[in-house]
């Protein structure tokens, strides 16, 4: 009896200090270091590999659009128009270059001119506040409107734009998702009730959710002249997201492990006991694997539904620029679309993380 | 009236054609303040039986009293110990502990509520771990909180479906010893599930085997007269626990073979024998 006690305590004590020492060691080694190394070297390598092929397949398009203008001029107009043509397109006259897929450089060049352009933009700003500063503030002591600048707006505006309209169109989905998908979670008979439904509107399209949105809108905005683009766009995009987490929640809420149930029950927990501290913590890592669903499929159809409600986002700036065909509308898109990608990626990473802090195994 | 009576107890799951019974004719009667272990093979019904005492499940014919009024629900006058700890992995120690004892006392302070968790998470000499989550500890560990989240219910009658089934043999033998230190302290009223005939014996005083299923029923009582407090090492030399022990591992080898000659099934031997045929 007395041996076994201070067998207890010493194992208990080992195992402590153990998992103490288990914190404060740094786990790198030697290994762990040389595989990171090779990792980011990879990546770095592949970035070259996707530059140099982007680069080299831009060139040849660019030298078979070149040529076929030569050609054409050639043929339409003789021989010296098309030397005219040939002299044109070398000497980088931007009028006659090939409108084709740019290159890295120029995409390159594209967003610095864009950033140049949202500092000029910025600079007018602060300008235009300044100059009205004693007119609105006269007006606002009148109790009218201040004078809002009204300009272009910058790259940087756009993508702010575009990334308030995701995370207004995610918090709709959250706020309508999630407790849908608890209640019919919690109820076999609501899950059948609403199981058409959700198979119905699943699959339906961004643009015909932005067209139900709109018709929605459109009538409740009657005689308000705001601009009711933003308001549109955000519910379209979270009304189009929801469907991952509403179904994610509702299996997660629906599938909690009997051994937890039988825990609420045992203990007699009450049913708003049982639901926050049993049955929803325990469906939290899938409703947030729904929710990371939600958050890129927002962001991907965010471009779609911001072209056709004319919303201030990159979804417009991307039609517009394909529209406008200037000599750098092509490099801009190609920006447009990196930025989406890196901003998708980045808040993808974001879910992920919270998601990771969320889970738990049950196992281990 | 016995304590707690199973009178003619029938278990079947699913139905019509799928439906397997697997518990037949269950009698038992516990009587207050009794220590009583049922031995017997995985898959026998065991975590059934428990849960038609403690009140998770119905049975579909017989009943169930405790202290003479039929079980139709849960209560926290059972403490119940879950075979796999069954611990919120999302909350610590503390708060799986804090959990239990607030819907217990319901009208006791958060003070007094906070004592009591302290109280009996020391009892189980877990306090350096009170902040901890279930991962963080060990399979002895969580145990111990599990122990301790339903004593510190105070449950009239504590109910144990295999508790220590999955822990090392020196783990097992340190909770087997706080499991009857606890349980001397105020006699509850206890019943051990578990597939260990050495542990029916060191614990109980009654160890009755659970005749594996389908149709499982329960087997003759063994009364274990063994003074307490129990000393492993002298038991060994201890003439009628050998005598017991033989007798019930007899028995329970005995239907084992007889439904391997009936089912013509391959059946691998369950993990009693090893340790009890070496000590
Ligand atoms: N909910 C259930 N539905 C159908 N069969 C079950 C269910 N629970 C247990 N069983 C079956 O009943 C038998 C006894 O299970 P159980 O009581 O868990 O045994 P033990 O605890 O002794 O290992 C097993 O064959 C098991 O497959
Ligand atoms: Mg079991």
């Amino acid at each position: 009896m007395e041996q076994d006690i201070t067998l207890k305590k010493e194992g208990q004590s080992t195992a402590f200090i153990k998992s103490l020492l288990a914190k404060v060691t740094p786990k790198i080694q030697k290994g762990d270091i040389f595989n990171s190394l090779k990792k980011a070297g990879i990546t770095i390598v592949s970035i070259l590999l996707f530059l140099g092929l982007w680069h080299l397949g831009s060139k040849a398009l660019y030298n078979k659009e070149a040529s076929y203008k030569i050609e054409k001029a050639l043929t339409e107009r003789g021989q010296e128009a098309a030397d005219a043509e040939r002299a044109c397109i070398e000497s980088g006259e931007s009028s006659c270059q090939p409108n084709t897929l740019p290159s890295p450089s120029q995409v390159w060049g594209s967003l610095q001119s864009l950033i140049a352009d949202h500092k000029v933009i910025t600079a007018d700003k602060a300008a235009f506040a300044e100059k009205m500063a004693t007119t609105n503030a006269k007006l606002v002591a009148q109790g009218k409107d201040a004078i809002i600048y009204t300009g272009r707006a910058s790259f940087v505006d756009i993508v702010l734009t575009s990334i308030k309209t995701v995370f207004a169109g995610f918090l709709l989905a959250l706020l309508i998702a999630v407790p849908i998908g608890i209640v019919i979670g919690l109820s076999p008979s609501l899950r059948s009730a609403f199981n058409w439904f959700i198979q119905i509107f699943k699959p339906v399209s961004p643009v015909v959710w932005y067209l139900l949105v709109f018709m929605i809108v459109k009538t409740l905005y009657i005689g308000d002249s705001s601009d009711n683009a933003f308001v549109i766009s955000f519910i379209s995009v979270g009304l189009c997201a929801m469907w991952a987490t509403l179904v994610n929640t509702a299996m997660g809420v629906a599938s909690v492990d009997k051994d937890y149930i039988n825990v609420a029950k045992v203990l007699k927990l009450g049913t708003f006991q049982k639901v926050f501290k049993v049955i929803l913590p325990s469906s939290l890592p899938l409703i947030f694997t729904g929710l990371r669903i939600t958050l890129s499929v927002a962001w991907m159809v965010l471009i779609a539904i911001e072209l056709l409600a004319q919303s201030q986002g990159l979804g417009l700036f991307v039609w517009e620029e394909f529209q406008n065909g200037a000599n750098d509308s092509n490099a801009k898109i190609i920006v447009a679309m990196f930025v989406i990608g890196i901003i998708g990626f980045l808040l993808d990473r974001l879910m992920l993380t919270v998601q990771n802090m969320v889970s738990f195994n049950k196992n281990d | 009236m016995a304590y707690l009576e199973l009178n003619n107890i029938y278990k079947t799951y699913g139905e019509g054609e799928h439906a397997t019974e697997v518990l037949s004719n269950i009698n038992l009667s516990i009587e207050e303040g009794e220590f009583v272990a049922i031995v017997g093979f995985t898959g026998s019904g065991k975590t059934t039986l428990v849960n038609l005492i403690n009140g998770l499940l119905k049975p579909t014919s017989g009943e169930v009293l405790f202290k003479g009024e039929p079980v139709v629900d849960t209560s926290h006058d059972r403490g119940v110990i879950f075979q796999n700890y069954s611990l919120l992995p999302w909350l610590t120690v503390g708060q799986n502990v804090y959990m239990a004892v607030k819907e217990a006392f319901p009208k006791e302070s958060k003070a007094a509520l906070k004592k009591r968790v302290d109280d009996y998470v020391a009892m189980v000499s877990l306090s350096p771990a009170i902040n901890k989550r279930p991962k963080e500890l060990s399979g002895g560990m969580r145990q111990r909180v599990a122990v301790a989240r339903a004593l510190a219910m105070n449950p009239e009658m504590i109910i144990m479906d295999e508790p220590l089934g999955a822990l090392d043999a020196l783990t097992r033998g340190n909770l087997q010893d706080e499991i009857l230190n606890i349980w001397s302290k105020d006699k509850r009223t206890a019943l051990l599930i578990t597939n260990d005939v050495d542990e029916a014996i060191y614990m109980a005083d009654r160890v009755i085997p659970l005749k594996p299923g389908p149709n499982a029923t329960l087997g003759p009582e063994f009364k274990i007269d063994i003074e307490r407090p129990r000393d492993k090492t002298a038991l060994n030399d201890n003439p009628s626990y050998k005598k017991t022990r033989n007798a019930i591992i007899e028995y329970l080898m005995d239907i084992g073979a007889e439904r391997k000659s009936v089912s013509k099934e391959e059946y691998t031997l369950p993990d009693i024998a090893p340790k009890s045929f070496v000590a």
